[in-house]
């Protein structure tokens, strides 16, 4: 596997006018149980692989080297060896994972068990469950800190953030965001924890110090209905200047100044656009469409989508490769 | 009579064992956040119940059907309250269907109710209605679907979560059109709440462009409604029912009754669909809705329950959530609060439908997409696209505001 990262990287070097790189996409696609791995240079399906039922959160290990899934209606979280692409083992993660965030030391997983009003915590290493914390109703989206002192998990029926004190597992401070919270996504300098809310039709930005929403973030797309506008997936650049929400069946990602929390445009990508993934350069960002069964390319130069590419049915999670 | 929702004491002591548990054991923690007192808030469930005949075994009513939804809403309350200091408990009364419901509503008052879940016929929720504004108590009718209620019936102090009949109609009606089956044949029980749903038929048949080319009543002779034998004759029946019919695209059947509905599809003279209180059915739920995070509710009402949720399930969820949801968003348990939050532009409730609910200032009902479904799956869901409105799609299903006869008071 490094050795074709390589090998992408050095073909990729000779064509700067492509808006991507080479790093490798990985889509969990919810409806027909496999995973979908991309090249994110070519634009490319390399292989599509089968893997648990209703694969949703996905996410990787900081080296690149294994992929975790949650199959959600398998109970389990899969351990995917990047280099073989095969199953090579699973983590205990209590029913129905549906997202979950790995700690910026790799070292645990926090998972969302929708049904069990619960985030589990489980050691990655051991493969051991460290602990379960009670959240609201249907916990859901999940951010962590780049300190890795405090996680967000996100509760659809309870519509709150509940912070999370990573070093007691104990619930700190819950805030009341708008209706069915999808997302939390914190600031890459960790001020800041962004969370959508799907039925709100709104962002919450909140005060990571203060702990209270600081501002609502409003979407309006000409020629659409209201009710069409459902914010899930959030993405904040590293540099922390811009933040791209997907707005589901509303078709479009958001593109947000962070500065001035004014909405600056409006890309049309697929149809029921779920979730989304700068690669490591920043260069584009992958948007999982649900209902169109494919991915968008976006090259975040200049917000215009690039290319869309059909992976499986109902493709929900991306994740990118590190390098 | 009055009974007692088992567990709940139970796990109010559990719960408030805990709460002196944890500041006992984080007592330092306490100075610094000062101890939070735990509000209680109580929803009382009037409820008109017998047990209830029906043409289909599949049809006959759970003995908890709705107040399963408001337990487990009562449920997702709670694990709410844990983060909101509120703990909220549920207290069911029953009456019989053509029985009082003054004394028991009163008694429920007594025992300190202020917003009360009701499944109750339109005259015993009239007849309890002004009470409970005097009393400053909030009403959610989930059992009345009774456009008189929201009309020149309606009340300040209570509020819709039930469809009308006229937004079920309506809802039916778009969806044919769409479909371009515009013409209709109407089949009506001869009880008076056959005879509205056929009203709320004619009306959205005008409304919509649809076309009635003959109507027919169905009488009810008192005939048994389930035989061993009687397969046969139904079967020659209703086709005889149905002979003399006009050419049409559609059978509606308006029989909330039990008579016949059940009986007509696959028995009619010609070959036709069969919507209404039959065949392709208007609902405000569907045990089949796995759309917009639905499997989520029905998987934990099934886990709960160990049964399907109905609409009146989902209704009483709904009504409990939105009292739920009015007591975090106000940090407390002032029932004038609530209610005007419930009333503010501020307010919507997540049911599992797509969009938030909000309640239709004007007469208090909760706006909501209409599921259209057969026995085993959801076909479409109303609004249909393309059916316009200046506030809101969802109200083109019902009375509009420009046609209200309500003036709340």
């Amino acid at each position: 596997m490094q050795k074709r990262a390589c090998a992408f990287a050095i073909l990729a070097a000779g064509f700067t006018a492509s808006p991507a790189s080479a790093y490798t996409a990985y889509v969990s696609n919810e409806k027909d149980n496999t995973m979908t791995v991309v090249d994110t240079a070519t634009m490319q399906v390399v292989k599509t692989v089968e893997v648990g039922q209703r694969p949703r959160g996905i996410t990787i290990s900081h080296d690149g080297k294994f992929v975790y899934l949650c199959a959600s209606d398998d109970d389990t979280i899969q351990i995917i060896d990047t280099a073989t692409l095969e199953i090579v083992g699973t983590l205990p993660s209590g029913p129905d994972p549906e997202l979950f965030v790995l700690s910026p030391d790799g070292k645990t997983l926090y998972v969302a068990n929708e049904d069990d009003n619960l985030v589990t915590a489980i050691d990655v290493e051991s493969k051991q469950v460290l602990a379960e914390i009670p959240v609201g109703v249907e916990p859901e989206g999940m951010g962590v800190s780049p300190d890795g002192k405090t996680m967000v998990n996100t509760s659809e029926t309870t519509s709150m953030a509940h912070f999370i004190d990573t070093g007691t597992h104990e619930v700190t401070d819950n805030v009341l965001v708008d209706t069915r919270p999808r997302f939390a996504e914190f600031k890459p300098d960790g001020s800041q924890v962004w969370v959508s809310a799907e039925v709100g039709g709104t962002v919450s930005v909140i005060d990571n110090a203060k702990r209270e929403v600081v501002k609502k973030i409003q979407f309006a797309i000409q020629g659409l209905r209201a009710e069409t506008i459902q914010p899930v997936g959030i993405a904040i650049s590293a540099d922390g200047k811009k933040a791209y929400v997907a707005l589901g069946p509303a078709n479009h990602v958001a593109v947000i100044n962070t500065d001035t929390y004014e909405v600056e445009k409006y890309i049309l990508v697929g149809q029921r656009v779920w979730h989304l993934a700068f690669t490591p350069d920043q260069k584009t960002l992958i948007t999982t469409n649900g209902n169109s069964n494919d991915i968008t390319f976006i090259d975040t130069a200049t917000d215009e989508p690039v290319q869309s590419l059909t992976v499986g049915q109902q493709p929900w999670g991306v994740v990118i490769s590190p390098k | 009579m009055t009974s007692a929702v088992p567990g709940t004491l139970a796990a109010f002591l559990c719960f408030f064992s805990l709460t002196v548990n944890v500041s006992d054991a984080t007592g330092q923690e306490t100075v610094a956040k000062p101890e939070k007192k735990i509000i209680e808030i109580k929803i009382g469930y009037l409820r008109a119940y017998a047990p209830q005949l029906t043409l289909s075994m599949l049809d006959l009513p759970p003995r908890d059907e709705g107040v399963a939804g408001a337990e487990v809403a009562i449920g997702d309350n709670n694990t709410t309250g844990k983060f909101t200091n509120q703990k909220f408990s549920l207290d069911v009364t029953e009456v019989k269907p053509d029985g009082d419901a003054v004394q028991a509503f009163e008694g429920m008052i007594a025992k300190g109710d202020r917003y009360v879940v009701a499944d109750l016929s339109a005259k015993q929720l009239l007849s309890i209605a002004d009470i409970a504004r005097d009393k400053g108590v909030l009403i959610f009718n989930v059992g009345a679907t009774d456009d008189s209620l929201r009309e020149e019936d309606c009340r300040i102090n209570v509020f819709h979560i039930a469809p009308t009949r006229s937004m079920l109609a309506d809802a039916l009606a778009q969806y044919l059109m769409v479909k371009k089956w515009p013409n209709w044949v109407l089949l009506y029980g001869s009880h008076e709440q056959d005879h509205l749903y056929a009203d709320a038929l004619r009306r959205a048949a005008t409304r919509f462009g649809g076309q009635i080319v003959a109507e027919k009543e169905f009488k009810d002779t008192g005939t048994a409604r389930r035989t061993d034998t009687g397969a046969t004759q139904i079967q020659q029946q209703i086709s005889v029912f149905t002979q003399d019919l006009p050419e049409h695209d559609v059978v509606l059947v308006a029989d909330e009754s039990e008579v016949f509905g059940t009986y007509v599809p696959y028995r009619t003279w010609t070959p036709r669909l069969v919507a209404g209180t039959a065949g392709l059915v208007a609902s405000s739920w569907h045990p089949a809705s796995e759309q917009w995070g639905g499997i989520q509710m029905q998987s934990r009402f099934l886990k709960t329950t160990s049964r399907r949720m109905l609409s009146k399930d989902m209704s009483a969820w709904t009504a409990v959530r939105a009292v739920g949801e009015a007591t975090t968003r106000t940090k407390g348990d002032d029932a004038k609060k609530i209610s005007d939050y419930i009333r503010s532009d501020d307010f919507s409730v997540a049911a599992f439908k797509g969009q938030k609910l909000t309640f239709r200032k004007w007469n208090l009902q909760l706006r909501q997409p209409i599921l259209l479904g057969d026995t085993k799956s959801v076909v479409s869901t109303s609004p249909q696209e393309g059916y316009l409105h200046q506030v809101s799609e969802l109200d083109t299903l019902g009375v509009d505001q420009p046609e209200t006869k309500c003036a709340l008071k």
